[in-house]
């Protein structure tokens, strides 16, 4: 304490004040460092044990059959009011952190509605998923936006989505509502604003006999957990990863950082070929274009300085969503 | 779900602040030209400005069906307030904004006018970037057009970031105050007016509040003489009060119908209709169809899980314009079956009585069935596995619909199967 008036005290709680301070610096830079530090969790594979919030509703109960036809592996789901019985041979549990004890879960797909999907991905947050994906589409910007705060301080849970169609690893492990069978192992990674222009991207690749490594889709909302280059770092610290599909839309910035971490981290003779997609060119400037975050407002999040800019980072930009693979 | 965010009417926005406990200038709603006239009759001067409630940016430069001249006017005695609003309600608007139709003008308001000594712009938006979270936005060039100010003299605006978990603190709001250059005897003033305007955005679940002009009237009062409020449609379950206000009748028709059908549209310029699902591929859509040498007559994105009949109402909405020549349908079934898309197609076709070509790509879920059922309809449909392709196709047919428009012949397509 610094009230006492003898100087050698004086002197050690200075001392102590500022290690506390520089403990508290640190901290500061953890928490900065500590959100980033989650994008290895994306690296799902086909034993990563996935719960579903929401498990029991109707989206909930079809998107989980899919995903264990397509071998998913699938360990439980989180339903408060159906605790203690069985879903689809399932256990069901109260919360998440029941869930997370029970079954040592490492991913949770979230398709609660609007109104409660916000703090479904607090509590997912709070019993320290590594995971989360969240479908829903339309949760309030408010609380999406306190969700952000939240995930920016802690260095344990990574969100994708919402509004997304989730993260799949071909052939291994399947977390969303993307139509499993148009994908095939292979050897390019996709990272997406869209669903099913998505799924067009994926088809191509899977036409042309590529494949894919990792496919995530990031969703159409301005608030949202996994950015870009959340993903590309991914994508460039992954072997099997030869290439990388970006499909873009207009709003936002989120293109044009993309194009800056390309620009600073995927250069020299081992540089990954980059192709990418923006849609909107024809959309008008400040009219909302189905998602949330596509709009063309103040000037700004136009298509053509976002395909300027990634072509300035050495990325092949096509102007033809048919010529994606 | 139809994402638009909600504004409303400038008088209801002024209402919201005043019952926040922000000034604006005194007066009232009209919606006959004699209600005009008490209102000015009560007012304690005889300057007032009436302005038409119209939801349109530019009003001021915009002119009325009726031939007046200015959607906000001012005026001198409570008999001209009477005969401006006269030429003002019941009358189209039209502004830059608003197309050559207008939006039609059912109320004005009333307000006493106010001798301003100076004038600031105000804000406050969410900030999507690294600083996620309310940012406060102002800067001393009030009055003018403010995205003018912004790519002229950026150093002119000035922001505050809002922690939203912590909330607006007094410091903070009087921090923007003191930077934007409100007089040492005001800036407690309107830091509390920037509190309080914070608090309404987050009790709103606003998107935007602009005040342009936030004033120093020439008595030292700071005021909010004008306000345009957006607010979140997510949260619209939680925001009855606030939705309840929306005013179907300032919005394009067609809008109208899409959002009752719940189907995501937006009506341009082109001739051809593009029915897609998911609104990245509509929009990737619309633009391969300008890279074929075609323009696209809209944005349609039926949704997730569109039934056939949300296929139809969007049917409807597409042949609605009379401008569309070909419509393409693309549709990538992921979660929506092709089948219950080629339903819906059929059934708008058959009692739609459609003339005009449609192109129907389908790929995904159910995509064979969905062939078979088109097949089967004996309806001149065509089909086309390739984007690429049935881009090209719908161009070139709709250049011959075109054509034959212009030489008045009235074309059914009979195409060959």
């Amino acid at each position: 304490s610094l009230q006492t008036n003898h100087p050698l005290e004086l002197k050690s709680s200075i001392v102590s004040a500022a290690s506390q301070l520089s403990i508290l610096a640190c901290r500061q830079f953890i928490r900065c460092m500590g959100y980033e530090a989650t994008r290895k969790n994306m690296k799902i594979n086909s034993s990563t044990k996935v719960i579903c919030q929401g498990f029991t509703g109707k989206q909930g109960t079809f998107h989980s059959k899919q995903a264990i036809a397509y071998g998913t592996n699938m360990v439980g789901g989180v339903s408060p009011k159906k605790a203690g019985t069985t879903h689809l041979g399932l256990p069901v549990f109260k919360d998440v952190s029941e869930a997370r004890q029970a079954t040592g879960a490492e991913a949770s797909v979230i398709y609660v509605p609007p109104p409660f999907a916000a703090a479904a991905i607090m509590e997912a947050i709070d019993a320290e998923i590594p995971l989360v994906v969240c479908i829903t589409e339309g949760i309030p910007q408010q609380d999406m936006v306190k969700v952000k705060k939240r995930l920016q301080q802690q260095d344990k849970t990574r969100l994708i989505g919402p509004n997304c169609p989730g993260i799949i690893l071909p052939g291994e492990c399947k977390i969303g509502i993307m139509p499993g069978h148009i994908h095939m192992p292979g050897n390019i990674g996709i990272v997406s604003r869209s669903g099913t222009l998505t799924y067009e991207a994926v088809h191509q690749t899977t036409n042309v006999g590529l494949g894919q490594t990792l496919c995530v889709g990031i969703g159409g909302d301005p608030f949202n957990g996994t950015n870009f280059v959340d993903c590309l770092e991914v994508f460039l610290n992954d072997p099997q990863t030869e290439g990388i599909l970006l499909i873009g839309e207009i709003g936002g910035g989120a293109e044009e950082k993309a194009a800056a971490y390309l620009a600073e981290h995927n250069t020299g003779p081992d540089a990954k070929p980059v192709v990418s997609f923006i849609a909107g060119l024809t959309a008008p400037p400040g009219r909302r274009m189905g998602h949330a975050g596509a709009i063309i407002a103040g000037g700004k999040g136009g298509a053509e300085e976002k395909i300027a800019a990634l072509r300035d980072a050495g990325v092949n930009v096509t102007l033809s969503p048919a010529e994606m693979g | 779900q139809a994402k638009r965010n909600l504004s409303i009417h400038e008088y209801l926005s002024l209402g919201l602040l005043k019952e926040a406990g922000i000034s604006t200038p005194i007066g009232d709603v009209a919606s006959t030209p004699e209600e005009a006239y008490n209102i000015a009759k009560n007012l304690s001067t005889t300057d007032a400005v009436v302005k038409a409630q119209v939801l349109a940016g530019g009003r001021g430069k915009g002119h009325f069906t009726s031939g007046l001249q200015g959607g906000v006017k001012i005026v001198y005695s409570p008999d001209e307030v009477k005969e401006v609003a006269s030429q003002m309600l019941g009358n189209q608007l039209i502004t830059k904004q608003t197309g050559e139709k207008g939006r039609i003008c059912s109320k004005v308001l009333v307000v006493e006018r106010k001798y301003v000594r100076r004038e600031f712009y105000f804000a406050i938006t969410m900030e999507r970037g690294t600083e996620t979270g309310p940012v406060l936005i102002g800067s001393a060039q009030g009055g003018m057009d403010i995205e003018a100010v912004a790519s002229n003299t950026p150093e002119a605006i000035l922001k505050e970031y809002v922690d939203i978990n912590k909330g607006c603190s007094e410091a903070q709001a009087l921090s923007l105050a003191k930077r934007m250059g409100f007089t040492d005897a005001n800036c407690q003033q309107a830091a509390d007016c920037i509190l309080k305007m914070y608090n309404l955005f987050i009790s709103k679940d606003a998107t935007l509040i602009e005040i342009n002009p936030m004033a120093e009237d020439s008595e030292g009062n700071v005021m909010c003489m004008d306000a345009k409020l957006n607010f979140d449609d997510n949260a619209a379950h939680r925001q009855k009060e606030i939705f309840s206000l929306r005013d179907w009748s300032q919005e394009d028709e067609r809008d109208v119908q899409a959002a009752k059908a719940d189907i995501n549209y937006i009506g341009l310029d082109g001739n051809i209709g593009c029915l897609v699902n998911g609104a990245g591929l509509a929009m990737a859509t619309m633009d391969i169809i300008k890279l074929h040498g075609g323009t696209p007559a809209n944005f349609l994105d039926v949704g997730g899980g569109a039934t056939a009949d949300q296929v139809m109402e969007a049917f409807k909405l597409i042949t609605s314009d009379q401008n569309v020549n070909s419509i393409l349908v693309n549709i990538f079934g992921g979660i929506m079956r092709c089948d219950v898309i080629a339903q819906g197609i059929i059934q708008a076709a058959q009692q739609l009585d459609l003339k005009i070509p449609i192109i129907v790509r389908l790929q995904g879920t159910k995509v064979e069935d969905a062939k078979a059922l088109i097949a089967q309809s004996e309806l001149k449909i065509l089909t086309c596995d390739s984007l690429n392709e049935a881009a090209k196709m719908v161009v070139k047919l709709s250049d011959i619909v075109g054509l034959a428009k212009e030489a008045s012949i009235d074309v059914k397509f009979e195409l060959p199967i």
